[in-house]
């Protein structure tokens, strides 16, 4: 039998909560500093504006093709390589007074006349401010909901204060995983944001099965205090967390190498939310828990438990 | 015993699977290029015009791989892309305007699988390639008009109840009615109480002010009506474009989505869905013989124009009115219960109306309807040319002095008056619309990105398949049995579900659930390993291991399954793609790993004496 770890021996997880809170707090802290310095490199879905993918034959002349604009009017312009060297990217910010509903057929041909080879298109996307606007707004809204949501079901299902270290370590991957995007100037666009949704759905199945643990350990076993019994639940549940994590880690490096261009900024996002929603799962919610003083009573099933519940009844 | 599934459990199992296996089907079988006919307004696709096709490819030297008539469309099927183009075109050159022909691509789904409603996954746009545009309708314009037809209607009828008025304006939303006397004032008050529906009345006493304000439901129906209007209409236009399978959908208040899949050229696109089709109202020169006028001899003044029914009309060139006064036009039935044409126009329209029909009681007057086609013929720049159509599409009698409302009656069948209503309204949006949005993706980055999605889909399944065997063994075997029929499971879901797109994030849903699906698995096989540690026998350890996990797992997924559900809600395109198919994935992972591999272990190891167990 394979092991990930032998768990014989319970692993005295929470004596180190300090360290990780230490850790958390630290990258925590650098998170909110760079996204209110650096900020967050929104994209065309947020900001609004006219992106327009070309292909070239052979590789492209990016100092030509930025002359070529800025001689016709489009200084603002942003041009860039995107994935190889024969793609292009083109962005424009949204401009007062210039009809941008055109602006990508524009330069579309623009880019046509002044190039010998073919000039392919491959994507244009115009995206109004009003619409970027809203976005925001939705995307945040998103967010929001579904820790509430999450918060009122696990209240419901388990107990608040799982719930409170179950939502702690939610709103610690997103902040982080924000934080990665805004100091690595990563473009954060409509797709990242379903990423980041999606980190959410990881993290959470996570600490269910955390939380699952620890109830069920507090049920069974009455002689072990509160930190043993969390310990004893992380144990147990330890070869789980690292395999799901494992295979999950597997197949977004399938999509963060072969998944292409537009999808990359998606893989990005969820590989490296897994990886913190892991440690979260372990770390945040369940010492958040401790934190706040969970305790067996806490967990004890509603009614008064029958005596001989635990013999399986016979068949 | 223990582990031994019933009889219908095992069968739902097999039955659940066969039918997913036999929708997903479809998919494996490609699609070809195809070219599409569809009749516009007044031709039929039949017999005669399958000849023609038929005829048309025999010209040009194609061997379609099939021609069918269906459902008044004839489908051709070509070979090869550049051949769909050549088809095209000619097919455009010999059926002429009548006829809708566009490009497109038709699933090669065999027949028995068709027969059973089986049809490949619909793929978005960034996996297809075309334009997707997002259209906001101007509410401020909308209600202003509105507002202003109003402001037309009260300055009339109180000029005829002879109550004098300081002035009558239109103020924001308002109608302002500003009074001379206390008893103009009073008279006023009394007329305009509850005359109109959908307009509270506010009184200032001391001013002799007079507000009719629109209630919020009058409000809502005149943005609604704005909307629909947009929506009849950009549908029409798109019917003229050639698109196969568009979209013309309203999204939120004031919102349209427009989705032209396979189209690059947007900015023929755009200027088409600017095109403006007009209507106008002329007299029939009943003087002249119509006769005369087709073998050339038009009289000086008139002009011939053909009927949408077939033969032609001699129209007076003078225009009474045109298209853009109407406000509304809606069909209904008369005293006699005869379909009729109800028409409002706004105060402009209705002064020259009464004007022109001041003299005319009792003759003709024709509506003429007009709008522009593609042709077929390309320019220099090879652009398509457009070509003006003009039609007669009614002609009926005045009766009586027409002012701001009037009505068109004896039409022949209720049909017709929707239609001729619906023309009305073509002819005169009553809100002007605007781009907001608009993706293109070219048709080759949207093949690399099937192609990209497709690898990422294999070799992530491949990666996760491999580690289960060798960390599990057997049982890490019957994992992945469960996690290939999971793939089978989402793909035949989707092909079933009508509404569901695969996008290129929707791709990286079915990744990302491939690498989650197999947690359940990795719940139960844990489960199971500690009852073995704890020492119960194999068949007890496989019962408590699937019973003592089955909890963790529901409460694990739900949590999950609310956040794809707030995705899908909240989301829009790319995303609401994403989270269709981590719903379904999360679902038909469950079934999988849960009772799907219950199955098979149940029947490979249930139910008998073992000593250990491969997990």
């Amino acid at each position: 039998m394979h092991e990930i770890i032998k768990t014989d021996k319970t692993l005295p997880f929470m004596r180190f909560r300090f360290g990780a809170w230490v850790l958390s707090a630290v990258l925590v802290i650098a998170s909110i500093v760079s996204l209110s310095v650096n900020q967050l490199n929104w994209g065309l879905d947020f900001t609004g504006g006219t992106v327009i993918e070309v292909g070239y034959e052979n590789s492209a002349d990016l100092p030509a093709i930025r002359d070529t604009l800025d001689t016709n009017g489009f200084g603002g312009a942003v041009v860039q390589n995107f994935g190889t060297q024969q793609d292009v990217l083109i962005r424009i910010e949204p401009q007062e007074g210039v009809k941008a509903q055109e602006l990508g057929n524009q330069i579309l041909s623009l880019l046509r006349q002044s190039s010998e080879g073919q000039v392919e298109m491959r994507r244009i996307e115009f995206v109004g401010p009003q619409v970027g606007d809203e976005l925001t707004e939705q995307g945040g809204l998103a967010m929001l909901t579904a820790l509430l949501c999450i918060l009122v079901y696990i209240a419901l299902r388990f107990e608040w204060r799982l719930a409170l270290g179950a939502v702690g370590a939610l709103a610690h991957d997103v902040i982080l995983t924000l934080g990665l995007f805004s100091f690595l100037g990563l473009e954060f666009d409509l797709t990242v944001l379903a990423a980041l949704l999606a980190v959410i759905g990881y993290s959470i199945n996570d600490t269910v099965v955390v939380c699952d643990r620890i109830r069920e350990n507090f049920r069974k076993y009455h002689k072990y205090t509160a930190q043993e019994t969390i310990d004893g639940a992380l144990t147990d549940t330890m070869s789980r967390t690292v395999i799901t994590s494992l295979t999950t880690i597997l197949v977004l490096l399938a999509l963060f190498f072969l998944g292409g261009q537009l999808i990359h900024g998606f893989a990005t996002a969820l590989l490296f939310g897994v990886i913190i929603g892991t440690y979260s799962s372990i770390y945040i919610a369940s010492s958040l828990a401790f934190a706040l003083g969970v305790s067996r009573e806490d967990l004890m099933p509603p009614e008064i438990e029958k005596e001989g519940e635990d013999l399986e009844p016979l068949p | 015993m223990l582990n031994k599934f019933p009889l219908w459990k095992n069968l739902m199992v097999i039955v659940i699977l066969a039918v997913a296996t036999l929708y997903a089907l479809p998919n494996i079988y490609g699609e070809d290029y195809a070219v599409q006919i569809s009749a516009s307004r007044n031709a039929t696709v039949d017999t005669q015009t399958l000849g023609t096709v038929e005829q048309t490819l025999e010209d040009i030297a194609i061997q379609p791989k099939g021609v069918v008539l269906e459902e008044g469309q004839i489908l051709v099927r070509v070979n090869s892309d550049a051949e769909q183009l050549q088809a095209r075109d000619a097919l455009l050159r010999a059926l002429g305007t009548n006829y809708i022909v566009a490009l497109n691509l038709a699933p090669a789904t065999p027949d028995w699988l068709a027969d059973i409603g089986g049809t490949p996954m619909k793929l978005g746009l960034d996996l297809r390639g075309g334009v997707h545009f997002l259209m906001e309708v101007d509410m401020a314009e909308a209600t202003r008009k509105i507002q202003d037809q109003m402001r037309d209607t009260v300055r009339g009828e109180l000029r005829e109840e002879r109550i004098r008025s300081t002035s009558i304006r239109r103020d924001e939303s308002d109608v302002v009615v500003q009074l001379r006397t206390d008893e103009d004032y009073a008279a006023a008050e009394s007329y305009l109480n509850n005359r109109y529906p959908g307009y509270t009345l506010l009184e200032d006493e001391a001013t002799r002010t007079l507000r009719l304000r629109m209630t919020e439901a009058k409000l809502k129906e005149t943005q609604d009506y704005a909307i629909s209007q947009n929506v009849t209409i950009l549908r029409n236009r798109v019917n003229e474009l050639g698109v196969a399978e568009p979209v013309v959908q309203r999204q939120g208040a004031d919102r349209i989505v427009v989705q032209l899949p396979g189209v690059q050229d947007t900015a023929r696109a755009k200027e088409i869905l600017g095109a403006t089709a007009t209507l106008e109202f002329r007299m029939v020169d009943d003087e002249n013989s119509v006769y005369e006028a087709e073998q050339g001899r038009v009289p000086f003044g008139s002009e011939l124009f053909p009927n949408r029914n077939g033969g032609n009309t001699l129209l007076k060139e003078d225009v009474i009115l045109t298209g853009d006064h109407i406000v509304n036009a809606t069909s209904g039935f008369d005293e006699n219960q005869r379909p009729q044409v109800s028409i409002s126009l706004d105060g402009a329209g209705g002064d020259k109306m009464s004007l022109a029909t001041r003299d005319n009681v009792g003759k003709p007057m024709a509506t003429l309807f007009i709008e522009f086609k593609a042709t077929g013929e390309r320019d220099e720049n090879d652009r398509i040319i457009f070509e003006r159509n003009a039609e007669v599409i009614n002609v009926a009698t005045i009766q009586s002095r027409l002012g701001n409302n009037f009505r068109i009656t004896g039409i022949n069948s209720q049909q017709e008056a929707q239609n001729l209503a619906l023309l009305l309204r073509a002819g005169a949006l009553i809100a002007p619309i605007q781009i907001v949005e608009e993706r293109t993706l070219g048709p080759s980055l949207g093949k690399e990105n099937i192609e990209l999605g497709t690898q990422a889909i294999i070799w992530g399944f491949l990666l996760v398949v491999i580690f289960m065997v060798i960390y599990y063994k057997k049982f890490g075997l019957v994992a992945n049995l469960a996690l290939t029929a999971n793939l089978v499971l989402i793909i035949g879901v989707m092909s079933m579900i009508p509404g569901a797109t695969l996008t290129l994030p929707g791709m990286a849903g079915i990744v990302l659930t491939v690498g989650m699906a197999v947690d359940a698995n990795v719940l139960i096989f844990e489960r199971i390993r500690e009852e073995i540690k704890a020492k119960r026998s194999p068949q007890q350890a496989i019962h408590h291991g699937y019973d003592s996990a089955f909890s963790t797992i529901m409460d694990a997924n739900v949590t999950t399954l609310i956040v794809a559900i707030i995705l899908f809600a909240i989301g829009t395109g790319p995303v609401k793609g994403f989270a269709v198919t981590l719903a379904i994935g999360i679902i038909t992972s469950m079934f999988t790993a849960i009772v799907g591999t219950r199955a098979v272990i149940n029947a490979v190891w249930g139910g008998k004496r073992i000593d250990k167990l491969s997990v």
